[in-house]
C-alpha cells in the first residue's frame, strides 16, 4: 500500500506540493493527471525514495520512505522514465535488463531465467544479443519497461508513457498496463493523455497547483468540465459529445466510446434512418 | 498554385537496406494546410526533410524520383538556400533555441542572413506579436515551458518570412491545452499571413479541424489522402493511425448499420449531425 | 574537493542593477586589474583591501548570497593553500596572504560572471574580433549548461530507480558506478548535436560572414567611467607598490622547525 500524509515538497524555494493526502491500496490501477508542472512527477518520485518529503510522510508497505534507501524500495516499487535512453547504457539488451537485478543482488541462474522471461514478455527475446542503441524508438521502450519489471516489483510507476507513441503503440501499451493490474500489480501511470485513460479505465487522480483537486472514477473526474479546465487538460472527445446531447437526454457521464455508440443506437432505432 | 511537387520520390538513408520513403507522390498547393500522419516508422519525417533539403544535404543517402519546392530542385539545394522559402520546426523545442534569451533567438536566423539590424528588428517584432510571446522577450528558453518554448521557435522560423512552414510533431512534448494552442496559433498564422502549412502531427483530435488535407503514410508510401471527413471513413485505425474518437463513432455506427453520412472530424460537427438526426425522434 | 556550490557563484542571474547595466568589457577589465593587483602585491593588508572592495559592489548587484557561496566553495581550496604554504615553513602571516589572494580571484571573477549575461560577452568577444563561430560556441555551452545539468539528474534518478547506488563499494567500484550515468550522457550529448545541426542548417547559419546583431554593445558614459577608474586604480597600485614600502604585518610566527621539510 502506499500512503501519502500530509506531503509538503519544495525545490529549493520553490513548493511544488502542498499538502498531498491519498493511499493507494494493493492492485489499484490508478492515474495520476494535470498539466505540466502540476507536481505529478514530483508525487511519483516520492514513492521510491528519490524525493524525500520536506514535511510529512510517504509510506510504502507501511516503510517510511524516509527511514530506507532508494535501493531498497526500488525492490518494491518499478518506476519507468518517460525517456528510455536516459537509462541506456549496456552492450546488450540481455545486460541492460538484468542491471536492475544485478544490482539487488540476485544469483546468475535466477538473473538468466528472470531476463529471458521478461524479454519473451515484451516480445525481445530476439534482440537479447543486441545493442539496445541499435533499436528503433518503440522497442528501447519496450527494453527500458523490461529493465523495470524484470525485478517483479509489487507496484509499478509509468512517467508519461504515452509520448510520442503512435495509436498502436499505445493500443499494445494499454493492454499490458491492463494486464499486469489484472497479475495483481499496482499501477500508477503518471499522464495527460486524457484519451489514453479513458480507455484505460482507472481511477484518477488530479493534481494542480501542488494539490489534489479530484479524486475518483473516471468518469466522474474527466467528466467535469470545471476540473479539466483547472487541470489544463481537455476534456475527452465522447464527454463533450454526451454533454452537448444533455438536453437530449443523453448521460454526460458516459465517457466510454462503446457504450455511447449502445445508447445512440438504441435512440436511433426509433428513427428510421436505420440502413438494413 | 503548387508549389511542393513529388514525384516517385524515393529514399534510402546511408546504411539502411530498406528505403524510408517509397514512390511518394505528394503535391500541396498555395495556402493549403496539410496533415501528415501515420504510424511510426510511416516515412513521414523522412518525406518532411526532404521539403527543405535536409535531404539529401544533410542526411546522406540515395535519392531517385523529384521534388521541387517553389520551384527549386531538392537535389540541387542546400537547407540554406531553402531556409527563405521553408521553415521547419522541430520535435524538441529544447534543441531549437541557441540563445540565451527569446528575443535574440528569433533574431538568430536574419542575422544568420545577413540582414541589417532595422530589418531584423522588424521582423523581430512582427514574428513575436504575431505568436503571441511579445512579453517574453528578455526570458531564457529554459525559463519556458514547453508551450512557450514551441511559440519561440515558430517566431524564430516565421522571422526568416518563409512562404512553407514544416512542423515535426510540435505539440510530442506538450500537455493537451498547450497543444491545442499551439495549433490554433498555428491555425491563425494560416489566416493572417497566408503562409502554407505541412503539420507532421499524431495528435488528430486536435489538429483534424484544420486540415485541408490528410495524408496518410505506411512503411514508406501514401496510402490515403484527402480531406478529413473522406479519410476518417476508411480502416485507419487497423493501419496504427489514431482518428478522432468521434470519427471512429460514427465509423462504428456506420458499421452496425446505422450511415450517417459524412463522418465528422470534430465534436461540434459530431453533435449538430446527432441533434439533427435524434429531432425527429 | 570541488565543491558544486562553487560553481553556483559564477552563474549569471538577470537582475536590473547598475552593476548588470554595465558593458561586459569594463567589468572584465575590473576583474583583471584586481588580477593584476594581487599578482603585484604580497601585502596581506593590500588583499583584505581588495577583498572587502568588492563587498559594495556585490551588494549593489544584489547577489550576496551567491557570492557567499562561491567563497564557501572556495573555501576548502583556500584552506589547502593554507595549509600546505604553513607546512612547508612559510609565517602565519604569509600563509594567510597566499590564502587571501585566492580568494581575492575567485571573488572577483565570480561578482564579473554573476553580473554578465553569456549573450553579452559573445557580443563582446565578436566585437573583440573573434570569429562568430567560437563565441557562438561559447554562447551555445552557456545555455546547453542547465539543460545538460538536469539531464543528469534525470539520468542519476533513472538508474537509482534501477537500485544504483552511487556512494556504495570501494573507490574502483564507484568509479565504475559513473558508467550508467556517462553512458546515457553522452549519448545523449550526441543526439543533441545533431538535432541541434538540423536546427542552424534551417536557420541559415553560417551563410553569410558579414553578421548584423540585433543587440549591439555599445559604451555608454558608465562604462567609460568604469574603465578609467579601474585603470586609475592600477596605476595607483603601480605607484605604490614601486615607490612606498608597506608596514608588513607579519608576526614571524612559524611551523616548529622540526616539521620543516
Amino acid at each position: 500500500m502506499i500512503e501519502v500524509r500530509g506531503l509538503h515538497f519544495s525545490y529549493d524555494r520553490d513548493e511544488v506540493l502542498r499538502g498531498v493526502n491519498t493511499t493507494i491500496s494493493d492492485g489499484e490501477f490508478v492515474a495520476i493527471m494535470g498539466e505540466n508542472g502540476a507536481g505529478k512527477t514530483t508525487l511519483v518520485k516520492h514513492f521510491n525514495g528519490l524525493l524525500k518529503p520536506t514535511k510529512g510522510e510517504v509510506t510504502i508497505d507501511g516503510v517510511s520512505t524516509k527511514k530506507t534507501t532508494v535501493a531498497n524500495l526500488s525492490r518494491k516499487v518499478g518506476l519507468v522514465f518517460q525517456n528510455p535512453d536516459h537509462q541506456l547504457f549496456s552492450e546488450t539488451v540481455f545486460q541492460e535488463v538484468a542491471f536492475s537485478m544485478k544490482n539487488f543482488g540476485y544469483s546468475e541462474e535466477v538473473i538468466k531465467k528472470r531476463v529471458d522471461f521478461i524479454l519473451e514478455t515484451l516480445d525481445l527475446s530476439s534482440y537479447a544479443d543486441s545493442s539496445p542503441f541499435m533499436l528503433s524508438g518503440g522497442e528501447r521502450k519496450r527494453v527500458a519497461l523490461a529493465s523495470v519489471l524484470v525485478s517483479d516489483p509489487k507496484h509499478i510507476v509509468l512517467d508519461e508513457p504515452t509520448i510520442g507513441q503512435d495509436f498502436q503503440q499505445k493500443d499494445k501499451l494499454r493492454n499490458f498496463i491492463i494486464q499486469m493490474n489484472a497479475q495483481g500489480r499496482t499501477v500508477v501511470i503518471v499522464t495527460h493523455d486524457v484519451e489514453f485513460v479513458v480507455d484505460c479505465k482507472p481511477r484518477v487522480i488530479l493534481v494542480s497547483g501542488g494539490h489534489i483537486i479530484a479524486d475518483g472514477t473516471y468518469y466522474e473526474v474527466l467528466s467535469d468540465t470545471a476540473l479539466i479546465q483547472k487541470a489544463s487538460l481537455t476534456s475527452p472527445q465522447i464527454a463533450m459529445l454526451m454533454l452537448s446531447l444533455k438536453d437530449l437526454g443523453f448521460n454526460p457521464k458516459i465517457l466510454d466510446i462503446y457504450q455511447a455508440k449502445a445508447d445512440l443506437e438504441q435512440r436511433l432505432s426509433n428513427v428510421v434512418y436505420k440502413d438494413v | 498554385m503548387e508549389i511542393v511537387s513529388a514525384r516517385n520520390l524515393t529514399f534510402t538513408y546511408a546504411g539502411s537496406r530498406r528505403p524510408a520513403i517509397e514512390g511518394v507522390n505528394f503535391s500541396v498547393r498555395q495556402g493549403e494546410f496539410v496533415v501528415l500522419t501515420g504510424p511510426s516508422g510511416c516515412g513521414k519525417t523522412t518525406l518532411a526533410r526532404c521539403l527543405n533539403a535536409l535531404i539529401p544535404s544533410f542526411y546522406q543517402g540515395e535519392l531517385s524520383g523529384s521534388l521541387s519546392v517553389l520551384n527549386k530542385d531538392i537535389s540541387n539545394s542546400s537547407t540554406s538556400e531553402l531556409s527563405r522559402k521553408v521553415g521547419f520546426v522541430f520535435q524538441n523545442p529544447e534543441n531549437q533555441l541557441f540563445s540565451l534569451s527569446v528575443e535574440r533567438d528569433v533574431a538568430f536566423g536574419p542575422e544568420n542572413l545577413g540582414l541589417p539590424r532595422e530589418e531584423t528588428k522588424r521582423r523581430v517584432d512582427w514574428a513575436m506579436r504575431l505568436t503571441g510571446i511579445d512579453g517574453l522577450r528578455e526570458a531564457a528558453p529554459y525559463e519556458l515551458s514547453g508551450g512557450q518554448q514551441q511559440r519561440a521557435a515558430i517566431a524564430s522560423v516565421l522571422a526568416m518570412r518563409p512562404e512553407i512552414m514544416v512542423l515535426d510533431e510540435p505539440t510530442s512534448f506538450l500537455d493537451p491545452l498547450s497543444a491545442s494552442q499551439i495549433l490554433e496559433a498555428i491555425a491563425n498564422l494560416r489566416q493572417e499571413i497566408g503562409i502554407t502549412i505541412v503539420l507532421i502531427e499524431h495528435r488528430l483530435d486536435l489538429a483534424s479541424k484544420y486540415a485541408n488535407r490528410i495524408l496518410i503514410m505506411d512503411k514508406g508510401r501514401v496510402i490515403l489522402e484527402g480531406p478529413p471527413s473522406e479519410v476518417y471513413s476508411e480502416e485507419v485505425r487497423l493501419i496504427g493511425v489514431g482518428i478522432p474518437k468521434v470519427s471512429m463513432l460514427f465509423h462504428l455506427l456506420k458499421q452496425d448499420g446505422f450511415d450517417l453520412g459524412e463522418t465528422p472530424v470534430t465534436v461540434d460537427e459530431a453533435s449538430q449531425r446527432l441533434r439533427r438526426l435524434l429531432r425527429y425522434d | 574537493m570541488l565543491s558544486i556550490r562553487m560553481f553556483e557563484g559564477f552563474k549569471f542571474k538577470q537582475r536590473k542593477t547598475p552593476i548588470h547595466r554595465l558593458d561586459p568589457r569594463p567589468k572584465f577589465m575590473i576583474a583583471l586589474t584586481i588580477f593584476a593587483l594581487s599578482l603585484i602585491f604580497a601585502n596581506v593588508m593590500v588583499f583584505l583591501l581588495l577583498f572587502l572592495a568588492q563587498l559594495p559592489l556585490v551588494c549593489i548587484s544584489r547577489s550576496v548570497r551567491r557570492w557567499l557561496g562561491s567563497i564557501k566553495g572556495g573555501a576548502i581550496l583556500a584552506a589547502m593553500i593554507f595549509v600546505m604554504n604553513f607546512l612547508t615553513g612559510s609565517t602565519l602571516v604569509f600563509s594567510a596572504t597566499m590564502t587571501l589572494r585566492f580568494l581575492v580571484l575567485v571573488s572577483a571573477f565570480s561578482l564579473f560572471f554573476m553580473t554578465t549575461s553569456p549573450d553579452d560577452l559573445g557580443l563582446a568577444l565578436e566585437k573583440a574580433r573573434v570569429p562568430y563561430t567560437l563565441s557562438f560556441t561559447f554562447t551555445m555551452a552557456v545555455r546547453l549548461v542547465p539543460t545538460i545539468a538536469l539531464e543528469a539528474q534525470t539520468i542519476i534518478d533513472a538508474q537509482r530507480s534501477r537500485g544504483l547506488e552511487m556512494e556504495r563499494g570501494n573507490l574502483i567500484q564507484r568509479i565504475r558506478n559513473y558508467i550508467p550515468i556517462l553512458i546515457p550522457l553522452i549519448v545523449s550529448a550526441i543526439r543533441r548535436s545533431t538535432e541541434l545541426a538540423e536546427a542552424l542548417e534551417s536557420r541559415a547559419f553560417g551563410v553569410t560572414k558579414d553578421r548584423e546583431s540585433l543587440v549591439e554593445l555599445r559604451m555608454k558614459l558608465s562604462d567609460y567611467a568604469t574603465v578609467i577608474i579601474a585603470l586609475a586604480v592600477l596605476a595607483i597600485g603601480i605607484y605604490v607598490q614601486l615607490l612606498i614600502t608597506l608596514p608588513s604585518l607579519d608576526t614571524g610566527i612559524k611551523m616548529p622547525a622540526l616539521w620543516k621539510f
